[in-house]
Order: structure tokens, then C-alpha cells, then sequence
């Protein structure tokens, strides 16, 4: 096993550096740079000054060798500084991605409670109203817009009802500690928080559904059935950890999710998380935080997917690594 | 070469049966298509919402081109049913003219999809050895690289470029086709793997078929159903990506409308508080036209997937 998950991790090298490549290019290809962002409009700009300043960001070096400095650093650690905080990447992202992680962290257990519930008894009562009913909210939730859903429930519950505020993390002139806070701050996450839920779970109790009924199907659970085993001990010892087993892929790939925050949905209820840093980073031309960030995502999503690989011959014996 | 089930059963079970023209699969997963009724239902909403938009203009009372300040913000009433926008234009009639860019970036990024999609899992598939790894590990490394980053920066880069509106729509097509044939070429690549081990591609070894035979006559047939599956869902997804990056104001910019664009409108607080006919339509008309696609898509897989059946 050992073995395995070292020669998964080398080989995942070269598909690191390859995805490196594509962001750098992507980035540095791009006309706008950050001088022209920020000092386009301002005629006192002479065309020397922005010069000398793309001189001092290094932004008139060949391709390779900005290439070869950019990753060289990151491989010490240092993702470059961000223009327009004036830190280092590195710090921003730390300094927001934690925002970020409370809200997908709260909505990765709803869904999954959610979801597991209500793709359980789904399956359990296959073709009834119910589960016509299931089938048809998943589609309803695969299919929303992740804006307008945080649109309309922003419409509905803070400008029509004022039941949850506008926007943000925490109110203005509250002390930033003790129960007050948490609870502050619990209140803004609430919308948001539904939004992501919302959009999440349909996917997904499709997937417990159709997993559920796999095994349910099969010959042990009948006879469980048969030797008169109480349903509910049916259905969750012996079907269900069965029907997990898939799932366990699915969690593992949602893991890098957790930094990566929600850009749509931070932007709409204005929570100060790594992704509205990252959009206003792009309309502010910022581009080496948006480098460091994606690339950041890059890795965390292969390790998930090496992890996923891993969990799954952990949990299940008939996969064998070699 | 795949035998169908049902062929084999109705032709071993009752003589009678075989003086019957059996079913090819392709009429047998239509007759399966048109028992599903969740999909027809979806299949009918869809094409209303493609006359809505492509023919509906020809029976609106107003033209596009009017644009009268007089009729600025009006709220729905009999005769605007869905009100008027900021330069006093219909929103219904907005509506379907931006439905017609809607569908089309959607059905075009689906193409390029389905185009890149498919070219690199048969020959990943079909070749293996060097051509399979170089083809699937660029798969992956697009695949780790999260898309909206990537879309939204892309966007900029169109803003920055200065693309006039109207070309604009066919890079925006483009850019979401480029970043989303992955999942695709992976299930066409599978696919192409275990049809490889049957016994109908040794025959056509046998045979000494040239590879451009080989895959275009045998094996392109035999992922079709998947196309159409992945497809069918591609377009969904493209929809929706089109209006996360509209909705930015980085995808279809004005004067050219889409659903996205519409919605736009609500990241004014004005508009978004008090003239809610602006951006809710929109969001309902892609809602409608999202959700009917996943469920032909859906009923579709049912469909062609004789193993799936009920």
C-alpha cells in the first residue's frame, strides 16, 4: 500500500507540472497586466513609468525564464506577492481560504446527512410518489443556476423579509468574540449555506439512491431479510455499508472543494472568502494570486483523486493496489 | 455486431415472432424513449422553449431596435406582460431574442465538446501505448485545473481583447467547449477499451480493415449512444456555464443579450430589490430549459442502455 501511494505520487509529477504550465501560460499570455489595470485611466501615467514598473515586477522577461523563476519560488514555497494586497500569496490565501472552508465545510455535512437520508428511502421505496418526487427536486437542483438561486433567496429572505442580513460575514459594531460573534456570524452563513446545500445534494442522493438499490438487489440482502432480521437492521448494517463503498470516491473528490471556495456564491452574498478574493483578483488584473491559487486548487484536486483511489482499496478488499 | 436482448428473447421464446421485423436497437430504445414520460413531458418543454425563442419574436408587437426612454422601467402590465428594461424595450420579446444566443452557445460548446471529446478518446483508446498516455494525461491535467477560474479569467482576457459583442459570442462557444471535453473522452476511451476485446473488432482484424475502417465504421457506431447521453447533458452544462459567466458581465456583453445578461441586471441593488421582472424571468426561463435537458438526457441513457432496463 505504502508503495502504492508513493508511485501514485510520483507519477503525479509530471501532471503538476503540466497543469503549471497551462496556468502560467494562460496568465501571462493575457494583454492586461496589472500595471495597465490599475493605471489605465490615469493620464499622469507616463508610457516610461509603466515600463519601469513592469521592470520592477519582472513583466518584460522572456516566457522561459519567468517560467523557470515563477516555479523555481514555488517550489521553495514562495507563490510571489499579490499586487493588490501587497503580501504574499501564500498569507492571502490563508488569510481567506479559512472563510471559505467554514462555509463548505457546514454544507459538505449537511449534504452528505441530507443526501444520505433521503437517497436511503428513496431507494428503499422505489417507484412510489416519493421517489418520483425525489427524482424530480434532483433534477430541479442540478439544474438552478448557482446565482439565481443565491439571488432569489437573497431577494425573498433579506430584502423582502429581513429575516437574514445582506451580506458579509459579521455586522458592523459587534465585538469580535465570544458567543455574540459565532452567532453573528452563524446568521450570515445561513443563506449562503442553503444556497451551496441546495445546489450539492442533487447530485448526490442520486448517487445514494442508485447505490442503495444496487445492493439491496442482491442475494445477502434477501437473506437477511428472510432470516427475519428487523428492516431498519437490513437496511443500515448490512445494505448500506455496502452502498458507501462507492461513495467513498465521491468523498474524497469533493475534499479539495473545501479551499477551494464557491466564487459565484461568496460574490453574490459578499462572504470574504477565497473566492470572491479570487474573482476580484481577476477583475484587478492581480494575476499572481490568481496563479498561485489555481495552481494551489490543481495539486489539492490530484491528491484527492490519488486519495480517492487509496480510501477506496482500503475500505474494499477486492481491489487490490499493486 | 452488440445483439440486442430483446431480439434474442422474442425470437427464442415464440416462432410466430420471427416472421416479425425485429426492432433495431435504435427503434427499440425509441420505443423505450417514448414510455418515459417524464422525458417526453421535458422533450415538449424544450421545444417550446426553442419557438418561444427562435419564432416567438415574429408575434411580439415590438421591435427590438425601439428604444424609448418615455417607457423606462415599467412594471409588468397587459401590455408589457413582463415589463420594460432600462431603455424601455419588452422584456418578453428581450427574452426570446436572448434565448436564441443562449441555445446556441450552448448547442455550439456542446459540438466542440463532443468534437474534442470524442477525437481524443478513439485515438487514446484505439492506439493506446505513447499516444493513450500523452492524450489522457493532458486529459488530466485540464481536469485538475478548476474551470471557473479559468472561464472567468478567460473572459477577461476577451474584455481585454476588445472583441466586439457579436463575434464575442462565437470565442465565449469556443472557450467553454475547450475547457470541457474531459469527462468525454475518458467515457469514450472506456468504451473503446472493452469494444477492442470483442470478438467483432478481431474479425475485422482478421478482415485486414485499414485503422480509418476499423474506426469509423466499427467503432464510432458503438459510442454513439454515449455521444448522445453526454451530449444531450453537455449542453446543460454549457447553458449554465454561458450564464455564471455572463452573469460576471464576462461572457455575452450588451448590446447582445442572453439569459445570463439578463440577469446581470440584478447585481444592480436597485434593480435587484425593486424591479425583480428583470432578472427573475431569465433566471426561470434557463431553470426551465436546464432542467428539461437533464431529463431527456437522462431518459435517453435509460433508453439506449438496454442493461438499465426496467
Amino acid at each position: 500500500m505504502t508503495q502504492y501511494i508513493i508511485r501514485r505520487l510520483i507519477e503525479s509529477i509530471p501532471t503538476i507540472i503540466g497543469a503549471s504550465i497551462i496556468i502560467f501560460l494562460v496568465f501571462t499570455m493575457a494583454p492586461g497586466d496589472f500595471i495597465s489595470a490599475q493605471f489605465g485611466m490615469d493620464s499622469k501615467m507616463t508610457q516610461e513609468k509603466k515600463e519601469e514598473l513592469r521592470e520592477l515586477y519582472g513583466l518584460n522577461k522572456p516566457l522561459p525564464e519567468r517560467y523557470a523563476i515563477w516555479m523555481g519560488e514555488i517550489v521553495k514555497g514562495n507563490f510571489g506577492e499579490s499586487y493588490l494586497y501587497k503580501k504574499p500569496v501564500t498569507d492571502v490565501i490563508n488569510t481567506f481560504v479559512w472563510n471559505s472552508f467554514i462555509l463548505s465545510a457546514t454544507v459538505l455535512v449537511l449534504q452528505w446527512m441530507a443526501a444520505a437520508l433521503v437517497g436511503i428511502v428513496a431507494a428503499i421505496k422505489q417507484y412510489t410518489l416519493y421517489d418520483q418526487l425525489v427524482t424530480l427536486f434532483v433534477f430541479l437542483a442540478m439544474s438552478l443556476p448557482s446565482f439565481f438561486l443565491g439571488l432569489l433567496l437573497l431577494k425573498l429572505f433579506a430584502v423582502d423579509y429581513r429575516i437574514f442580513p445582506l451580506g458579509g460575514m459579521s455586522s458592523t459594531g459587534i465585538p469580535h468574540e465570544g458567543w455574540a460573534y459565532i452567532k453573528d456570524v452563524m446568521w450570515h452563513m445561513a443563506l449562503p449555506v442553503i444556497t451551496l446545500t441546495m445546489l450539492s445534494i442533487g447530485g448526490l442522493t442520486r448517487y445514494f439512491r442508485t447505490s442503495m438499490l444496487e445492493v439491496i438487489r442482491q442475494d445477502y440482502v434477501r437473506t437477511a431479510y428472510a432470516k427475519g432480521l428487523k428492516d431498519h437492521v437490513v437496511i443500515f448494517k448490512h445494505a448500506l455499508r455496502n452502498a458507501l463503498l462507492p461513495l467513498i470516491t465521491l468523498f474524497a473528490l469533493e475534499l479539495p472543494g473545501l479551499f477551494s471556495g464557491a466564487i459565484i456564491t461568496e460574490r453574490i452574498f459578499n462572504w470574504p472568502g477565497i473566492g470572491k478574493v479570487t474573482l476580484d483578483a481577476i477583475f484587478q488584473r492581480d494575476y499572481p494570486l490568481v496563479m498561485g491559487f489555481t495552481l494551489f486548487i490543481s495539486v489539492l484536486t490530484i491528491l484527492g483523486n490519488i486519495l480517492a483511489d487509496v480510501l477506496y482499496g482500503v475500505a474494499d478488499p477486492r481491489v487490490r493496489h499493486r | 455486431m452488440t445483439v440486442q436482448p430483446e431480439a434474442l428473447k422474442s425470437s427464442g421464446q415464440n416462432s410466430k415472432m420471427r416472421s416479425k421485423k425485429v426492432d433495431s436497437p435504435w427503434r427499440s430504445a425509441f420505443r423505450r424513449l417514448l414510455k418515459n414520460k417524464f422525458a417526453i413531458t421535458a422533450f415538449i418543454v424544450l421545444i417550446f422553449m426553442f419557438l418561444f425563442s427562435f419564432v416567438g419574436p415574429y408575434f411580439s408587437p415590438y421591435k427590438d431596435a425601439k428604444i424609448s426612454v418615455r417607457d423606462q422601467y415599467k412594471p409588468p402590465s397587459a401590455e408589457h406582460w413582463l415589463g420594460t428594461d432600462q431603455l424601455g424595450r419588452d422584456v418578453v420579446l428581450r427574452l426570446m431574442e436572448a434565448g436564441q444566443i443562449s441555445l446556441l452557445v450552448g448547442l455550439a460548446a456542446t459540438g466542440i465538446i463532443v468534437l474534442i471529446g470524442v477525437t481524443v478518446g478513439l485515438l487514446a483508446g484505439f492506439y493506446g501505448g505513447w499516444i493513450d498516455t500523452i492524450l489522457m494525461r493532458f486529459a488530466d491535467i485540464m481536469y485538475a485545473i478548476p474551470t471557473l477560474p479559468l472561464l472567468i479569467t478567460f473572459g477577461a482576457i476577451l474584455s481585454d481583447l476588445k472583441f466586439p459583442p457579436d463575434q464575442r459570442i462565437y470565442l465565449i462557444m469556443f472557450v467553454i467547449g475547450v475547457i470541457s471535453w474531459m469527462g468525454l473522452s475518458r467515457l469514450v476511451r472506456s468504451q473503446i477499451l472493452s469494444l477492442k476485446e470483442q470478438e467483432f473488432m478481431l474479425a475485422t482484424e482478421a478482415l485486414g480493415l485499414s485503422d480509418r475502417r476499423k474506426i469509423f465504421s466499427h467503432l464510432l457506431p458503438n459510442v454513439v449512444p454515449i455521444i448522445i447521453v453526454s451530449g444531450t447533458l453537455g449542453v446543460a452544462g454549457a447553458i449554465l456555464l454561458e450564464s455564471s459567466l455572463s452573469f460576471l458581465g464576462l461572457g455575452v456583453i450588451p448590446p447582445t443579450p442572453s439569459w445570463g445578461q439578463m440577469l446581470s441586471s440584478a447585481n444592480n441593488m436597485i434593480d435587484f430589490a425593486k424591479r425583480p421582472w428583470l432578472w427573475i424571468p431569465p433566471g426561470v426561463a434557463i431553470l426551465i430549459t436546464v432542467v428539461s435537458i437533464n431529463v431527456i438526457g437522462d431518459g435517453l441513457r435509460d433508453a439506449l442502455d438496454p442493461k438499465m432496463k426496467r
